[in-house]
C-alpha cells in the first residue's frame, strides 16, 4: 500500500509537469513546469525501486550485510536518480540562461512572440 | 502511519505544483516549485533511499531555487533599463 | 480554441500513454535478480558499506563519467550564453544609466556567513570523504560546497567567486578522474576499477580501494562547476 502511494504521487506531479509545459505560454512557467517534470519522474524511478518493509542499502551497526542482502531496497535505481538530478540542475541552468538571452534580445518572455528564425 | 504521512506531503506537494504554474508573482512560483522540491526529498528518506535525500535537499531545494531566482533578477533588470530607455 | 482543444488532447494523450505501467500499481516484496546481486556481491567485491556509492563509482562507474562530461558542457554552454565579461575601457564606455546603490548584506548575515563559511566547507569535505562508508558521497559534498560559497557571494564577504582557482580545480580533477580510470585499466581489471589500491579494513577512512579517491576528485570537480555556473548567473545582478 505504501509503494503503490508513491506510483500515484509521481503521475500526478509528471502530469502537471506536462501540463505546464504545454499550455503556459510564459517561458519562465515553461522551465517550471520542465523542471516538475523532473521531479515527478525522480520519485518514479525511486518508487520503482522500493519493497515493501525494506531497509536503505548501507551496511552498518544497524544492519549487517546479511540483513541488507536479505531485505534491501533495489540500489540501482538510487544511483540513477543522483547523476539524474544533478543533470537535471545543470540543464535547468542552461534553459534559464537561454532564456535571459532571449528576453535580451526580443523584449518578451511569451513564445508566440518568439516565433521566427534567425535565417 | 507512514502512508498518511506520504498523503498529507503528497496533498501538499500537488498544491505546490499547482500554485508553481498558476500564481501571478513569478517569485511565489519560483518558492512553489523548492516546496515540492523539499518535500519530495524527505519522501525519499522514507522510503530508503538516504543519498538521493540528500542530493535533493541540496540541489533541488536550494540550487534550484538560487538558479531560477538569479535568471528573475536579471530579466526584472533588463525590464527597469529598458523603462529608463524609453522615457 | 481549436488550438487549446489540440493541447488538452495532446495533454491526454500523453497521460493515457502512463497507462500501461498501472501493472506496478501492486506492492512488490522481491527486488530483480541484478539487484539482489549487487547487494549480496557488493561488501565483498570491494569492501565498501554504502552500496549505492559502489554502484556509482564501479559498477557503472561509465555512467559517473557521463554524467561528468554532461555536467561540463553544461557549465561551459552557460559561460558562453552568460558570462560575457567586459573589461572596463576608461573614457569610452560611459555608464548611461546610474548605477543603483546596492545595499549591504546585514549585520547577522555578514556575522552568521563569517563564522558558518568554514564549518560548511569542512562540511562539504568530510560528505565527499566518507562517501564510502556513510549515506553521502561526490555529488552532495560537492553541492554543500558550491553552497557555501553561495553564502560567501550573498553576505558579501567576496566580491566574486575566484574564477581562475576554480578553473584549475575543475581542469585538474576532471583529468586525473579520468586518469585514475586508465590506472585501473594498466593496473587493475579494467576502466575505472578501483582495486589497485589496497582493499584495507571495513569501515576505516582508507578502504575499499580507490574509491574515496575518485569520490573526491567528483566532489571537487562538481563543486567547482556549479559555483562558477551561479557566478555566472549572478554576474551584473
Amino acid at each position: 500500500m505504501i509503494g503503490p502511494a508513491l506510483f500515484v504521487l509521481a503521475f500526478v506531479i509528471m502530469a502537471i509537469g506536462v501540463w505546464g509545459l504545454l499550455v503556459r505560454r510564459n517561458i519562465f512557467r515553461m522551465i517550471i513546469g520542465f523542471s516538475l517534470l523532473d521531479t515527478g519522474v525522480h520519485i518514479f524511478m525511486v518508487a520503482a525501486g522500493y519493497r515493501e518493509g525494506g531497509t536503505a542499502p548501507i551496511v552498518d551497526a544497524q544492519a549487517t550485510a546479511a540483513q541488507v542482502a536479505a531485505n534491501g531496497v533495489d540500489p540501482v535505481p538510487s544511483s540513477l536518480v543522483l547523476t539524474a538530478i544533478v543533470i537535471g540542475l545543470a540543464v535547468t541552468a542552461l534553459m534559464l540562461s537561454y532564456a535571459v538571452r532571449l528576453h535580451a534580445r526580443s523584449k518578451s518572455l511569451m513564445v508566440d512572440k518568439n516565433k521566427e528564425l534567425k535565417w | 502511519m507512514i502512508l498518511a504521512l506520504v498523503i498529507v506531503f503528497g496533498l501538499i506537494m500537488v498544491g505546490g505544483a499547482v500554485a508553481a504554474l498558476y500564481t501571478k508573482d513569478m517569485v511565489s512560483a519560483i518558492v512553489a516549485s523548492g516546496i515540492v522540491s523539499l518535500l519530495a526529498s524527505v519522501l525519499y528518506l522514507v522510503y530508503g533511499a538516504p543519498d538521493v535525500a540528500m542530493t535533493e535537499a541540496a540541489i533541488g531545494s536550494a540550487l534550484t531555487t538560487v538558479v531560477f531566482l538569479y535568471a528573475w533578477n536579471r530579466i526584472v533588470k533588463q525590464r527597469q533599463k529598458d523603462k529608463e530607455d524609453h522615457k | 480554441m481549436i488550438k487549446r482543444l489540440l493541447l488538452i488532447a495532446v495533454f491526454a494523450g500523453v497521460v493515457l500513454s502512463f497507462l500501461p505501467l498501472t501493472s506496478l500499481l501492486q506492492t512488490r516484496t522481491g527486488v530483480t535478480s541484478l539487484a539482489q546481486q549487487y547487494l549480496n556481491r557488493a561488501p565483498t567485491d570491494y569492501n565498501i558499506p554504502n552500496i549505492v556509492t559502489a554502484i556509482v563509482v564501479s559498477y557503472r562507474g561509465l555512467d559517473t563519467l557521463g554524467e561528468v562530461t554532461v555536467l561540463f558542457a553544461a557549465a561551459v554552454g552557460v559561460s558562453l550564453a552568460l558570462g560575457f565579461r567586459r573589461k572596463a575601457r576608461p573614457g569610452k564606455d560611459e555608464p548611461v544609466h546610474a548605477e543603483p546603490t546596492k545595499v549591504p548584506a546585514s549585520e547577522i548575515l555578514q556575522t552568521g556567513a563569517g563564522l558558518l563559511l568554514p564549518l560548511i566547507l569542512a562540511f562539504g569535505v568530510y560528505i565527499f570523504l566518507h562517501g564510502h562508508l556513510t549515506p553521502g558521497g561526490g555529488f552532495q559534498g560537492g553541492v554543500v560546497i558550491a553552497s557555501g560559497l553561495l553564502l560567501a557571494l550573498l553576505a558579501g564577504t567576496f566580491a566574486d567567486v575566484p574564477h581562475g582557482l576554480l578553473q584549475v580545480l575543475e581542469m585538474l580533477s576532471g583529468a586525473s578522474y579520468v586518469a585514475i580510470g586508465a590506472l585501473g585499466l594498466w593496473l587493475g581489471a579494467g576502466f575505472l576499477d578501483p582495486r589497485f589500491l589496497p582493499a584495507g579494513e571495513f569501515g576505516q577512512v582508507y578502504s575499499s580501494g580507490a574509491i574515496p579517491l575518485i569520490y573526491s576528485l567528483v566532489g571537487i570537480k562538481v563543486g567547482s562547476e556549479l559555483a562558477t555556473v551561479i557566478s555566472d548567473l549572478r554576474r551584473n545582478s
